[in-house]
């Protein structure tokens, strides 16, 4: 237990503000949680007794249960809420929703939010530990972080690899997080989509822009396609659907023309025929079910290492 | 500056070990339903050289596991989260007779843990412990079946097992604060 093991803080808010370090101790302590997962009891003790609540203010499958399956595989005690059907419809405020369930003792809130920086607002407000499952257009942290340790899977490494992230990145908080994390850790990033869904100045964050599909696919290693957010959308930023898979969507076609093989990523839910096709996302390159399986062990692993609070006071002689 | 005595050099460990490994084959009664399973992170070292001491007498090749109890302690609350949470691997354990093996074996509280972990991998038919270090100080009703050295510790002492895979050099040091 060396003292210059980097701790996580109180809340996971976003990769903006880890370090690599930071970033390396969630990845590393994901590797073992994964094999929890394949196990035929898929239940370790290190989180019984723990309370978590999970507060969904927005629609959400596959992120919702793959914390419900973490916290369950770690033997928390967990809870999750919908706005809908809750007191949020009432009207109440964030703070006092959260505080309310403070006051029920509980230790963890994994919320996901509408608004931008919801997490970090909450985080400030309440002692409980608070992670980010998702926060308007701001970050989507433990999805960056899934996508970063399949491509470390699949890679080996992080450091010089070339990711491309297609699509709708204006909207995106998986965008966010996966630019922030991976060029911490060293890879190079573009970003490659219609002028009207990338954001302004979005070379700020480190990126290079690539304006044509078939150029980021000569380009990159790794693809991470993003889904078309028609639901955040207003109208006017594409002319239509079709017209978007032609010029953008990642096509069998397109890919065949590939010089090397790619891994293709996206993080789900798929608009099939729209960003990506059929035969992409189930062909042999696509990691998208590996992606799922890992956001379940990247879970676990922030829930472990929050949990504990910070790990400073872990001295003891080695054996006990 | 604490002062280190050598308990054990690399030829009294490599003896303690041949002498373990006959006991093991002789409390197991043969090494047909035989899994030796190291606790990570230096009993996994002394478990596979164990391994190799029971098949070069008894011409066999026992079952081999790794147990990382890190997700298994009750301290999480006290201390936090071992950042270094290491692998687990086990063979079938189900009516097996199974020895697990650690370095040092002090408060028992490592080997609670263990047993719990293999509770949720299986139901061996017998369960032995073999520790290369046995120094006292037991905090619950756990006790070795198979020892190497027993040896009477204070509290503050540090019990030091190096192995070469990992520290380069075979031996056990005790450091205690002057």
């Amino acid at each position: 237990m060396k003292p210059d093991v980097p701790s996580l803080g109180k809340d996971l808010v976003g990769l903006e503000h880890l370090s690599a370090d930071q970033l390396r101790l969630i990845l590393d302590t994901a590797e073992p949680f994964k094999e929890v997962s394949e196990r035929q009891i898929k239940k370790v003790p290190a989180l019984r007794g723990r309370t978590i609540v999970n507060l969904f203010f927005e629609a959400s499958t596959r992120t919702r249960i793959s914390f419900e399956f973490a916290e369950k595989r770690l033997s928390a005690d967990t809870v999750s809420i919908a706005s809908s059907g809750s007191s949020v419809s009432k009207g109440e405020t964030l703070v006092d929703t959260a505080r309310n369930l403070e006051a029920m003792r509980i230790d963890m809130v994994v919320i996901r939010h509408h608004s931008s920086g919801s997490a970090e607002f909450l985080g400030k407000r309440i002692r409980t530990n608070v992670i980010n499952a998702g926060d308007g257009k701001h970050e989507h942290p433990t999805q960056g972080l899934l996508d970063i340790l399949t491509l470390r899977d699949k890679f080996g490494k992080i450091e010089g690899l070339k990711v491309a992230i297609c699509g709708d990145v204006l909207h995106s908080r998986v965008a966010r997080s996966n630019i922030w994390g991976l060029t911490k850790l060293g890879a190079e990033v573009a970003v490659c989509g219609p002028a009207s869904l990338l954001p302004r100045n979005v070379e700020e964050l480190g990126v290079t822009v690539i304006p044509r599909i078939e150029d980021a696919i000569a380009w990159a290693d790794a693809l991470n396609v993003l889904r078309l957010q028609l639901e955040r959308m207003q109208s006017g930023f594409i002319p239509s659907l079709r017209e978007y898979n032609r010029v953008f969507g990642l096509t069998t076609d397109r890919l065949e023309r590939a010089p090397k093989d790619l891994v293709i990523m996206h993080p789900g839910p798929m608009n099939r025929g729209v960003e990506i096709d059929s035969g992409v996302a189930d062909g042999p390159h696509s990691v998208i079910l590996p992606q799922v399986t890992n956001g379940v062990a990247v879970r676990m692993a922030v829930l472990y290492l929050l949990a504990g609070g910070s790990p400073d006071a872990s001295h003891q002689g080695g054996e006990a | 500056m604490p002062s280190r005595t050598l308990l054990l050099d690399d030829r009294a460990i490599a003896r303690a070990l041949s002498r373990m490994a006959s006991e093991i084959v002789e409390q197991a009664r043969g090494t047909e339903q035989l899994v030796i399973v190291g606790i990570q992170r230096r009993g996994v070292e002394l478990a596979a050289r164990l391994k190799h001491l029971v098949d070069q007498a008894e011409q066999s090749a026992v079952a081999f596991g790794k147990l990382d109890i890190t997700l298994y302690r009750d301290d999480l609350q006290a201390i936090g989260p071992r950042p270094r949470v290491g692998v687990t691997e086990l063979p079938d354990l189900d009516g097996r007779t199974v020895v697990i093996v650690d370095d040092v074996l002090y408060t028992g509280r490592t080997i609670r843990a263990a047993l719990d972990e293999c509770a949720d991998f299986g139901r061996p038919r017998r369960i032995l412990l073999c520790v290369l270090i046995d120094r006292g100080g037991r905090e619950l009703p756990i006790q070795a079946d198979i020892v190497g050295t027993t040896i009477s510790t204070a509290p503050g002492d540090r019990v030091d097992v190096l192995v070469r895979e990992l520290d380069g050099r075979d031996a056990v040091e005790v450091a205690r604060e002057a």
